[in-house]
C-alpha cells in the first residue's frame, strides 16, 4: 500500500508540480523540492482526489519529508 | 520635474505578441474575434471573443510555476518580461537573470492595472467550494485571484523593489497605471517603472454578465461585430491580453544609452460623477480628462494629430467620446481611430495596449484604420479613419480610456 501511495505522490509531484522525478525520494524534504506550506496543502488535496485519503492540517505539522507524508497517508488508507 | 521616456514595450494581445506582430495585425484591420469554444460550451448568449493566440503558460513558465498563477498573471508576466528585454534591462527573455548590473533594483517600480484580476480562478474555484465543500477549496485561490498578484509576481521575477502597486479604474486601468507610474518617476520616487495593464476575463460568468448589461454586441459575425463609431455598432467584443511599457527618467535612460521610443508628454484623469456605466450626455468627465492631459503637457489642442480612441463599439461610448473630442478640439479635427475593431475590448489592459499602438503610430507616421467600420454614424461629427491606414506626419498622439464607475484617463505621447 505504501508503495502505491508513494507512486501516487511521485505522479502528482511530477505531473502537477513539474518536479523532476530524480529529485523525488522518501528522504527529500518538501523544502528541498521548492515547495512551501501552500504547496503541501495543495498536494494533499490532489492526493485526496486520487486516493480518497485526506491528510488534515494538524497531521501535516510534523511532516517534513515526502516519506513522512506517504507514511501518514498509508496509515489512513 | 524629470522628463519621462519610454524605453521598452511588451505586448501580448489578440492582434499578436510583440510590437511588430501586434502592430501588423492592427494595420491589417482584420478582427481577432472568433467563436470561443469555451463560451459555446458554457451556453453564454454571446460566444465571440478575442483571445490571445498561441500562448502556452506551461511551456513559458513551467507547469509547476504556471499552475500557481491565474491566466491574468501569466499574461502580465509575459508582457513585463518582454518589455524589460526590449528595454535592455534584462539580458534575456523570460526575465533573463533579473535586472542587469548597474540598474538599482530598489529604484525600479511596477504599476499594473487590472479591472478584474483572477477571473478564471474565481470562476473555477467557487463551484468547487459549493459542490464539494470548504475542505476542497484550493490554498492557491487567494494568491491566484488577488488583483495585485500580477504586480507582485513581476517584482519577484525581476527583483524590482521600487514602488509596487495595482491600480483599478476598470477599463481605464492600463492608462491610469501609466499616468501614476509617470508621476512616480517625475517626483523622484523611482527611476524606472514597468507600467501597464492586463485582463483575462473571458469566462462564462463575465461574458454572461456583460451580455445581461447589454454591453456586448449581439452580432455574431467576427468581421463586423466590433465596429467602433459605425452606424450599426451595438456593443463590444471581450478581449484579453496585456501590455507593459518601461517608463524611465530621461537622464537614467540617457546614462545607459537606452533607445527612446517616445515620451509620456501629458496625462489627465477625471470622474464623470454621474452613473455607474453610462457616460453623461454632454461628455462630462471625458472632456476634463483630455483637457487636463493637454494642460499637463503644456500643449494646445491643435498640436494633437491623432487620437487612439476608447472607441468600444458601444452606442453610447462612441457617440459621447466623439462629442467630447469635438468640445475639446473644436475646429481642429484630430484623426480618430479605435484599434478595438481588431483587438476587441481588453478592459483593464486596453489603455496599455493602446499606448503601445499610439507609440507605433508615432514611430511609423501611420494612423491605423478602424477595422470593420463601414459607415460612420451620422450623429458622429469627427474625422474617423476607416478603410485603409492613413499616412500622416505625427508629432503627438492622444490615447483615451474610460472605465465603468465614470473613471477617465487620457494620455499624450510624443517622440
Amino acid at each position: 500500500m505504501s508503495q502505491e501511495i508513494m507512486d501516487t505522490f511521485v505522479a502528482i509531484l511530477t505531473e502537477d508540480f513539474d518536479i523532476p522525478e530524480d529529485e523525488i525520494s522518501r528522504d527529500a524534504t518538501f523544502e528541498d523540492l521548492g515547495m512551501d506550506s501552500l504547496d503541501v496543502v495543495d498536494l494533499t488535496l490532489a492526493v485526496e482526489e486520487r486516493t480518497g485519503v485526506k491528510l488534515e492540517d494538524e497531521e501535516l505539522e510534523d511532516v517534513k519529508t515526502v516519506g513522512d507524508a506517504v507514511d501518514k497517508a498509508a496509515a489512513k488508507s | 520635474m524629470r522628463d519621462v521616456v519610454i524605453t521598452g514595450r511588451g505586448i501580448i494581445s489578440p492582434a499578436g505578441r510583440g510590437v511588430e506582430d501586434a502592430w501588423k495585425g492592427v494595420l491589417a484591420a482584420v478582427s481577432a474575434a472568433a467563436v470561443d469554444e469555451r463560451l459555446v460550451e458554457a451556453g453564454t448568449p454571446v460566444t465571440l471573443a478575442c483571445r490571445v493566440p498561441d500562448f502556452d503558460p506551461d511551456a513559458e513558465f513551467g507547469r509547476g510555476t504556471s499552475r500557481r498563477m491565474d491566466r491574468y498573471t501569466h499574461l502580465a508576466l509575459a508582457a513585463a518580461a518582454d518589455a524589460l528585454f526590449d528595454a535592455g534591462l534584462v539580458d534575456g527573455p523570460g526575465f533573463g537573470d533579473g535586472l542587469v548590473a548597474g540598474v538599482e533594483r530598489d529604484r525600479v517600480g511596477v504599476l499594473i492595472g487590472s479591472g478584474i484580476g483572477g477571473a478564471e480562478t474565481w470562476a473555477s474555484e467557487y463551484p468547487n467550494y459549493l459542490d464539494r465543500g470548504p475542505g476542497r477549496v484550493s490554498p492557491m485561490f487567494i494568491p491566484k485571484m488577488l488583483s495585485n498578484t500580477a504586480a507582485g509576481v513581476v517584482s519577484m521575477r525581476s527583483g524590482a523593489r521600487g514602488p509596487n502597486m495595482t491600480v483599478n479604474t476598470a477599463c481605464a486601468a492600463g492608462a491610469s497605471a501609466i499616468h501614476i507610474a509617470r508621476d512616480l518617476i517625475r517626483s523622484g520616487q523611482a527611476d524606472v517603472v514597468m507600467a501597464g495593464g492586463v485582463e483575462a476575463g473571458i469566462t462564462g460568468l463575465s461574458v454572461s454578465a456583460f451580455a445581461q448589461m447589454g454591453a456586448l454586441t449581439k452580432n455574431d459575425d467576427p468581421s463586423s461585430a466590433s465596429r467602433p463609431f459605425d452606424v450599426d455598432r451595438d456593443g463590444f467584443v471581450m478581449g484579453e491580453g496585456s501590455a507593459v511599457v518601461i517608463l524611465e527618467s530621461e537622464e537614467h535612460a540617457a546614462a545607459r544609452g537606452a533607445t527612446v521610443h517616445g515620451r509620456v508628454a501629458g496625462a489627465g484623469a477625471s470622474a464623470d460623477a454621474h452613473h455607474m456605466t453610462a457616460p453623461p450626455e454632454d461628455g462630462g468627465g471625458a472632456i476634463l480628462a483630455m483637457q487636463r492631459a493637454l494642460d499637463d503637457a503644456g500643449m494646445t489642442p491643435d498640436t494633437i494629430d491623432h487620437i487612439n480612441a476608447h472607441g468600444t463599439s458601444t452606442p453610447l461610448n462612441d457617440k459621447t467620446e466623439a462629442l467630447a473630442v469635438g468640445v475639446v478640439f473644436g475646429a481642429h479635427r484630430p484623426a480618430i481611430a479605435s484599434t478595438k475593431g481588431v483587438t476587441g475590448h481588453l478592459l483593464g489592459a486596453a489603455g496599455a495596449v493602446e499606448a503601445v499602438f499610439s507609440l507605433q503610430a508615432l514611430a511609423t507616421n501611420t494612423i491605423p484604420a478602424t477595422a470593420n467600420t463601414v459607415e460612420v454614424d451620422p450623429v458622429i461629427d469627427a474625422d474617423i479613419v476607416i478603410g485603409t491606414p492613413r499616412d500622416a506626419e505625427l508629432a503627438a498622439v492622444m490615447s483615451n480610456s474610460f472605465g465603468f464607475g465614470g473613471q477617465n484617463a487620457s494620455l499624450i505621447f510624443t517622440r
